[in-house]
Formats: C-alpha cells, structure tokens, sequence
C-alpha cells in the first residue's frame, strides 16, 4: 500500500517537473522573441523581416476574415434571439442592443477571434516550423548564422500582435450586425433606434478592454505554435501531435488569459 | 607542413542520455585539407559534426575553429563564426518555402550589403557551379533528390566559405549521381581550396576524395591516415570495414533463448 503511494507521488512529481520544464522553456522563447521583436531592433542588431512578416499577415489576417466573420455573425445572431426570447417578456426587447453589444466587443469579439486563429494559424505554425525541424532546416538556418527565433517566430508573432486586433474589430462589428438582423426582421425595430442604443450602450472602455485581450492572445498563440514547432521530435507522426498540443494547449492559455484579463477589468476599471 | 590546424578537435565527450556518444575525441584538420570521417551507421560519426559546426554543445573537451575555442561561445557568438562555414545536411535542408534561387540567396541578402542586381547574378554563378543553371525559379520539391543535393552545395558555399562541411553526401543517391557529387566536391577543393570535412559511410567516395581518414568506432577514433595507411592497416576493425566483412554472428543458444522470452533480469 505505502509503495502504491511512493509510486504514484513518484510519477504525479514527474508529470509535474516535466511540465514545469515545458512552461520554463516556453518563457524562455517567449523572452528571446520580445527581444528579437523589440529589442534587438531599437539596438540596431538585426532588424525586422517585413517581407515575411507581411506575407505572414496575409497568411493569419486577410485569409481568416470569411471564416471570423461568418462565425461572429452567427453568434452575434444567435445571442440576439436567446437575449430577446427572455427580454420579450419584460417588453425590453430593444435591450437586445446593449447586450449583443457589449458581450461582443467585451468578451466574444476577442475570444471567437482568438480560438479561431488558434485553430487556423497557430497550428499551421506549429506544423511549418516542426516539419522544417525534421527537415533539419532548422539547423540550416543555425550554421547560415541565423537566429531561429529572429528568422520564423518573430515574423509570425508580430504579424498575429498587428492583425488580432484588426480581425477582432471585425469580428465586434459583424457580431453587432447580426444581432442587428435579428432585431429589425424579427422584433420589428427600426434601424436608426438599434444604432443609437447600441451606440449609448457602448463605452470606448469596452473596446479598449476587447483589445488590450488580442495583445495577450496573439502573444499565446504564436508563442505555444512556435514552441511546440521547435520541440518537434520524429517525423511526421511527431508533427501531427505537436499540431494538435499546440491547438489545445493554446485554446485553453487563452481561455486562462481571458479570465484574469477580466478578473483585472472587473475589479479595477 | 607546419601550418596551424585549421579546426582543432580535444579529448571531446558526448552522452546522449546515458549512453557515451563520443568518447574522447582528439583531431586535427589542416587548412586545405579534406578529412573524410568514416564510420559505421550509429558510430557517432553526424554526431561530431554536429559539434564541430556548434549545433550541439559536448559534456566535456573543447573544439577550436580557426584557434577559436566554440564551446564556450554564446549562440549569438556563434553566429557570426558561422557565416564562414558551410555545411550541406544528410536530406540537402533546402528551405521548402521558397525558390531554389531564393534558398542560393538568402545568406547574400541577409548578410551582405550587395545590390540585389549583383546577388543575382552571384546565385546564378553558384547554380552554375554545381550544374544547375536556369534552376533559380524552380521549387525544392520539383527538383530530384540529386539535384536537392546540388542545389544545397550551392547554398553552402553561397558565402565562400573557409571550411566546407558534407554530412553523407552520396546518402540515398544512385552511384552515378553519387559519384557527380563526388567530382563536384573536388572541383570546388580545387577552385577554393577549401577545407572540407566529410562524414561518410561510402568507400568508393572515401578513395576518391579523402586526403586523410578518421576511422570511428564506439565514439572513438581507431584509425586515422591517409587511405593507403589505413588499407595496410592490421587493425581487426579497420580491415573489417575496408574489406566489407560482416559482423560474426552470434551463437549463443542461452543468451538467444532469453532474448526471445525476455527473461534478461536473472542477473
């Protein structure tokens, strides 16, 4: 019985340190992407790659805008008839606006966005750098004398820190429309009163909290796709389960971001 | 030959885990001279270049480039060194993103100051060189596996590198587009008297190029000369390889028994 217990601690302080390593080196490239992003540039030690980091935009920004858009209409539709199936009773449907506003540029603009290009980019990132470590391009790129963090993280990072928030804007706006669809074909209310209620119902605070939320998510996600590229090992099964940790793993560091953000915008703001 | 060694190897060791990789290695390399690393598959041979070009750092030895000890620099030390070192990877490394030209210019435009006009025409000399003119738009995954190979040479000696690195050169190619690398390693000893340094398993290749070899075994040098040395040599190992003699196989029926019914812990 005592030895059952010895050996389950044994392997709970295992599973810990091992995971506590994967959270030390993440830092680790966490701190060396800032440094190669802000740093080193201001320095004048290697500057910036925008050719990449442009294509890279396009890449993770324009190309995701259908699917963001689609997605944030959905649910700006979908909040706007659970909202007004309770609110109709009270006769308050008008209120539809105020919540499918405020719920969208506080909370859904920023997280649907977030998951959205975790599960489209982040994993493509994490696939490009772990086939290119298997391909040992990685090493290529060391003896050319290249930084790796310099040469593929920070492109992909900076690129997701410029177009989260843009595609984030976006997804707010084309969320409030759906729920403005709804209001005007279904609870009868008229264009011009669903615009000024939501424009009264929101304040330049909940943007700004929506944004300040797609710095630390773009962080998140180009960091875990990057890390979990770099610690590749094994071919392309290796790729494939890199791949997937970096979706989920990504997924619920923003979820974890998104409720201390909050936390700090709750009770302070 | 009283020159200094170009790239001087001491008493390096390397675990891997537990296991001894490479187990007090000393070497010397001679500028202009092209040292073949021979050994079997697993032998730790990729291993030590992957010390030399500082792509791993050793448990204990030191490794000097050019008088320069490489184990204690930082990795953004090492960087710069790297620039005067080519290396053309085992699979050639080409970077599937982009153009065989782009892959030929990358190392150009980052780390020079030259006019694009000019970096142009400098990755069509190199193309050139290693026989593939015209290939500059082509994509690494249109090209066959000799011509990635190429193509990668062409990158490595993009910077005009001092010291040349081939991990298996004439791995996984047929023996006529081997033999092509081969020849075309030596036209470029010969162009820029490089230093190169080879790791291989292919005899036919070793006769052809090879100023000197270092025979590697279980993560330590057992012969090091000139091919003639070690053809004449009376080393077990070293006339096993030279002669292609198989391991002897093992009979031993109790050991045999207990590796079929994995009965190995009765120590």
């Amino acid at each position: 019985m005592i030895k059952l217990f010895k050996q389950s601690l044994g392997v709970l302080g295992r599973q810990f340190f091992m995971y506590m390593t994967h959270v030390s080196r993440m830092v680790q490239l966490t701190r060396d992407a800032l440094y190669w992003t802000v740093v080193a540039p201001l320095r004048g030690k290697g500057g910036l790659r925008w050719k990449s980091t442009i294509h890279q935009m396009v890449l993770i920004g324009v190309n995701s805008i259908p699917i963001v858009a689609t997605i944030c209409f959905f649910v700006g539709l979908i909040m706007a008839m659970q909202a007004a199936y309770q609110l109709e009773r009270f006769g308050a449907s008008i209120y539809v606006a105020d919540l499918v506003g405020v719920s969208m540029t506080r909370e859904l603009g920023p997280l649907l966005t977030a998951i959205i290009v975790a599960g489209r980019s982040g994993s493509a990132i994490a696939a490009e750098i772990g086939t290119m470590k298997v391909n040992e391009e990685i090493d290529a790129l060391r003896t050319m004398g290249f930084n790796p963090v310099w040469f593929l993280v920070v492109p992909r990072f900076l690129a997701l820190l410029l177009v989260l928030p843009c595609l984030t804007l976006m997804a707010d706006l084309v969320g409030i429309l759906g729920g403005f669809f709804l209001a005007v074909f279904n609870l009868n209310i008229s264009f011009i009163r669903y615009f000024n209620q939501t424009a009264d119902a929101l304040v330049m605070k909940d943007l700004i909290t929506g944004l300040v939320k797609t710095v630390f998510f773009a962080t998140i996600i180009a960091q875990v796709g990057a890390y979990q590229g770099f610690i590749v090992k094994g071919g392309a099964e290796g790729v494939g389960k890199s791949t997937t940790t970096s979706v989920v793993t990504s997924i619920f560091l923003i979820i974890v971001a998104d409720l201390i953000t909050t936390m700090i915008f709750y009770s302070t703001l | 030959m009283n020159k200094k060694p170009i790239i001087e190897i001491k008493d390096l060791v390397t675990y891997y885990g537990s296991r001894k990789v490479l187990d007090g290695i000393n070497l010397q390399i001679m500028p202009g001279e092209t040292m073949t690393i021979l050994g079997r598959s697993g032998c730790g041979k990729s291993t030590l270049l992957r010390h030399i070009i500082g792509l791993s750092k050793p448990s204990s030895g030191k490794i000097f480039l050019k008088g320069q000890d490489i184990t204690i620099l930082t990795e953004n030390q090492m960087l710069s060194i790297r620039r005067k070192i080519g290396m053309l990877f085992q699979g050639g490394a080409l970077f599937n993103s982009m153009p065989v030209g782009d892959n030929v210019a990358l190392p150009l435009r980052e780390h020079t100051e030259l006019e694009d006009s000019t970096i142009q025409i400098m990755t069509r000399m190199k193309l050139d060189q290693v026989g593939l003119a015209g290939f500059e738009d082509f994509m690494p995954a249109q090209l066959s596996g000799g011509m990635k190979k190429r193509a990668a040479l062409a990158r490595a000696i993009a910077m005009d590198p001092d010291m040349l690195f081939c991990d298996e050169p004439s791995a996984g190619l047929d023996p006529i587009v081997a033999v092509g690398i081969d020849h075309l390693i030596l036209k470029l000893k010969k162009a820029f008297q490089m230093t190169i340094v080879i790791v291989t398993h292919e005899l036919a290749s070793v006769f052809l190029i090879a100023d000197r070899v270092a025979l590697l075994d279980e993560g330590r040098i057992i012969a090091l000369g000139t091919v003639e040395e070690l053809k004449n040599s009376t080393n077990k190992k070293v006339q096993q390889f030279f002669n292609r003699i198989p391991d002897p196989e093992k009979i031993d029926k109790d050991s045999y028994l207990n590796s079929l019914v994995g009965e190995n812990n009765k120590l």
